[in-house]
């Protein structure tokens, strides 16, 4: 007796492990119960400072709509997940989603989650569609159906500190060569401080460094085939990976995100940054940055083929197909992306997707005029995407983000751009 | 009359089929919940891992026989390189909480002033949510800005790496779980030494034992039921660890998958690669070694 004890608890234990991590699978088929067109909604969204503002917000929509809206707030990685096990049981828990169109835009749609824009919202005057800029609407498109709404946007650009850059008798970097010379200077000149610092992250990089790719020319594909080990490409991937091997953090790590890449450059260890323009409260804001006085923005410094940063819609709100309460759901994405509380949004400190707003005056007072000016530019010149145009975008952006690492811990860039693109080319084949 | 009212001894053909069935009758909750919790999900796994399902199990899927497992157990990048990581952290961190482990629990066995202070300190790691546990190690090892480096640094030892070095990563987590599970080795070694019987320490004592004669000759054969208990419970539990490593280094476990054990490598297929077919079959395969390791485990300790 007392022998079987430990062996069913340990099958007890086993079981449960294999089992519960693959949830995804198998989570309950039951969805909720009743409710369908029900006074509430529900509303998922990203832990994101877009969705603090919309909370103060949300009792003027109550009042005005008579809805209660019910919010589910989650970080950015559980909220994939979250999604990942609703979404695939059928759920209509979920009645509006906050999502990344780029990133998993093609692959919700391909699957049916999101509905389609109804034709009387599409049409509406007021709210104006055609008001959106053309890479955030394109994004959100999926065969011809518009099946969301950007809320978010943002560019690459160049941060860096005013007083370093002074300090080394340097200009503000306007091309990719002046900005490897300015970073190795500023290393040089300031020990302890990191000339560039920016994400590592096999996965994280990518986005970031698009902009390097794009500026020298190259992309990831071109009409379905990989173009990773074109000269362009490889010129890019060494220009980022060298930039951080060579001018960046000591023992620098590769997983970093922008949280850790932030926290360097806020921290005041870092002299230069290339990141996403959305996060520029982050270091601005005099509570979470010690550089806060001295951090100045430019548009993102041009290679080769010019000033190339991406210009894309980072979140965007949909509705999920399969819920009971679609009316009021799309109710609700009217109001939170109407042309007043966009601009509410984006004086907030979330760059937005209408151009109504941009080109007001009011849509830009509370953004540093450098930062500003930035933007502009960025949004004329950039590129509509940061990460494979593909269905399996988690995998992709692995697989391309590879030379990223190799070439930053100094490993031979040349043989892991050619193994990237054969992984590439062969991913492109069955990625349907 | 007043004998058919009498509850249970009735003749009505309901009672008297539930009489002839009650081994079914009184087992068929436990049963029940065993089918719907344990075999539906693992018979669903099962048929998952033989079909070619990704992007959403709701479309439509192929059945394709062993394809996945095939494909998998041929993969020598992913994961058989998972496989040996998943037996290195735990064999490392098992062997590393059994001898820290025993070794608290024979200090703290006797009792000494300021005993309960001790053990309450002892006890500490085991109560922390290991995500949060993680993400505190995470900055503590920061090669920038972190605590350890400037530890290190003070007595004149250069930065390490940390979790941010391809070959420390590992190693480096595996310290974190020790850090946080030798104290329930120590908590499962200490209920079995406290129910030990003094006589046969004794008995050594009078004969002339000493300190490690009685310990190995003794205490450790006595103990050694509570020593399995301990490595079966640790054992399993380091085979599926998952939080400490998501915490610290993220899906796929880093940038070059430096610390991707089979649990890691599973969770990275269902939800980033939405692959679920083939994250079925991993997680099969690792389901099979688990079952393995504890009967090899379970064996052992009828021969003890």
């Amino acid at each position: 007796m007392r022998r079987t004890v430990p062996l069913s608890l340990a099958l007890a234990v086993a079981l449960t492990t294999g089992l519960s991590a693959c949830g995804g699978g198998d989570s309950g088929t039951a969805g909720g119960a009743g409710g369908g067109g029900s006074k509430t909604l529900r509303v998922t969204l990203a832990n994101h400072p877009w969705t603090d503002t919309i909370k103060k917000s949300l009792p003027d929509f109550e009042k005005e709509s008579g809805l209660k809206v019910e919010v589910n707030q989650l970080a950015e990685d559980q909220l994939s997940d979250q999604y990942n096990v609703k979404l695939n049981a059928g759920t209509d828990e979920i009645d509006v989603m906050m999502y990344r169109p780029l990133q998993e835009g093609k692959l919700f749609a391909k699957n049916k989650y999101l509905a389609a824009l109804p034709d009387s919202l599409k049409n509406d005057a007021d709210w104006d569609f055609k008001d959106f800029q053309k890479g955030p609407a394109d994004a959100v498109t999926y065969n011809g159906k518009v099946v969301g709404a950007p809320i978010i946007t943002e560019r690459e650009v160049l941060y860096y500190r005013k007083d370093l850059l002074t300090k080394s008798g340097l200009t503000v970097p306007t091309t990719l060569d002046e900005l490897q010379t300015a970073a190795a200077k500023l290393k040089a000149d300031n020990p302890g401080v990191a000339g560039f610092v920016a994400r590592t992250g096999k996965s994280a990089a990518v986005t970031q460094f698009s902009s390097f790719l794009f500026s020298f020319g190259g992309d990831f594909d071109a009409d379905g085939k990989a173009t990773l080990d074109t000269d362009q490409a490889k010129k890019a991937y060494s220009m980022y990976g060298g930039l951080i091997k060579n001018s960046g953090p000591a023992n620098v790590s590769t997983d970093m995100s922008w949280q850790q890449a932030m926290a360097i450059f806020t921290q005041g260890q870092a002299a230069l940054y290339t990141e996403a323009d959305s996060l520029y409260k982050n270091a601005t804001d005099p509570a979470k940055s010690k550089v806060a006085d001295t951090v100045g923005f430019a548009v993102f410094p041009a290679g080769p083929a010019g000033s190339k940063p991406y210009n894309i819609p980072s979140w965007a709100l949909g509705v999920n197909a399969a819920s009971k309460n679609g009316d009021n759901a799309w109710k609700f994405i009217k109001w939170a992306t109407s042309k007043a509380m966009v601009a509410t949004m984006q004086k907030a400190g979330n760059p937005g997707p209408r151009e109504s707003v941009w080109a007001s005056a009011d849509g830009i007072s509370t953004y540093p005029k450098d930062l500003a000016e930035a933007i502009k530019k960025s949004a004329a010149g950039g590129v509509g995407h940061d990460r494979p145009l593909v269905v399996r975008v988690a995998k992709a952006r692995e697989i391309v983000g590879q030379p990223i690492v190799d070439a930053i811990t100094g490993a031979d860039v040349a043989a892991s751009v050619k193994k990237a693109q054969d992984a590439y080319s062969a991913f492109l084949a069955e990625d349907k | 009359m007043a004998l058919a009212a009498r509850p249970g001894t009735g003749d009505s053909g309901l009672s008297r089929w539930a009489n002839a069935h009650r081994k079914w009758l009184f087992a068929a909750p436990a049963m029940i919940f065993v089918a719907a919790l344990i075999i539906v999900p693992l018979a669903w796994t099962i048929y998952l891992s033989l079909t070619d399902s990704q992007g959403s199990v709701r479309a439509e899927a192929e059945f394709i026989g062993i394809g996945n497992y095939t494909s998998i157990l041929t993969d020598t990048t992913r994961f058989w390189p998972a496989v040996w990581r998943t037996f290195a952290f735990t064999g490392v961190t098992l062997t590393a909480e059994l001898i820290l482990g025993m070794g608290i629990a024979l200090l703290l066995w006797r009792p000494f002033k300021g005993e309960r202070f001790v053990r309450v300190a002892v006890l500490l790691p085991l109560v922390a949510t290991p995500v949060a546990v993680g993400m505190m190690w995470r900055l503590i090892f920061d090669p920038n800005i972190g605590f350890a480096n400037s530890v290190l640094g003070a007595v004149g030892i250069p930065p390490q790496p940390w979790l941010a070095g391809e070959s420390t990563a590992l190693p480096t987590t595996m310290l974190i779980d020790i850090w946080q599970w030798t104290p329930m080795v120590v908590l499962i070694l200490l209920a079995g030494l406290t129910s030990l019987s003094e006589e046969p320490q004794e008995a050594a004592k009078i004969d002339g034992a000493n300190a490690w004669q009685r310990f190995r000759h003794v205490t450790l054969p006595l103990l050694m039921p509570t020593v399995i208990v301990a490595v079966l419970l640790r054992g399993i539990d380091a085979l599926k660890t998952f939080d400490i490593l998501y915490a610290t280094k993220g899906k796929g476990g880093g940038s070059f998958h430096e610390v991707e054990t089979l649990n890691v490598y599973a969770y990275g297929l269902s939800f980033d690669y939405n692959e679920y077919a083939k994250s079925s079959a991993v997680l099969m395969v690792f389901f099979l070694i688990i079952i393995g390791a504890m009967w090899v485990l379970t064996r052992r300790r009828d021969e003890v």
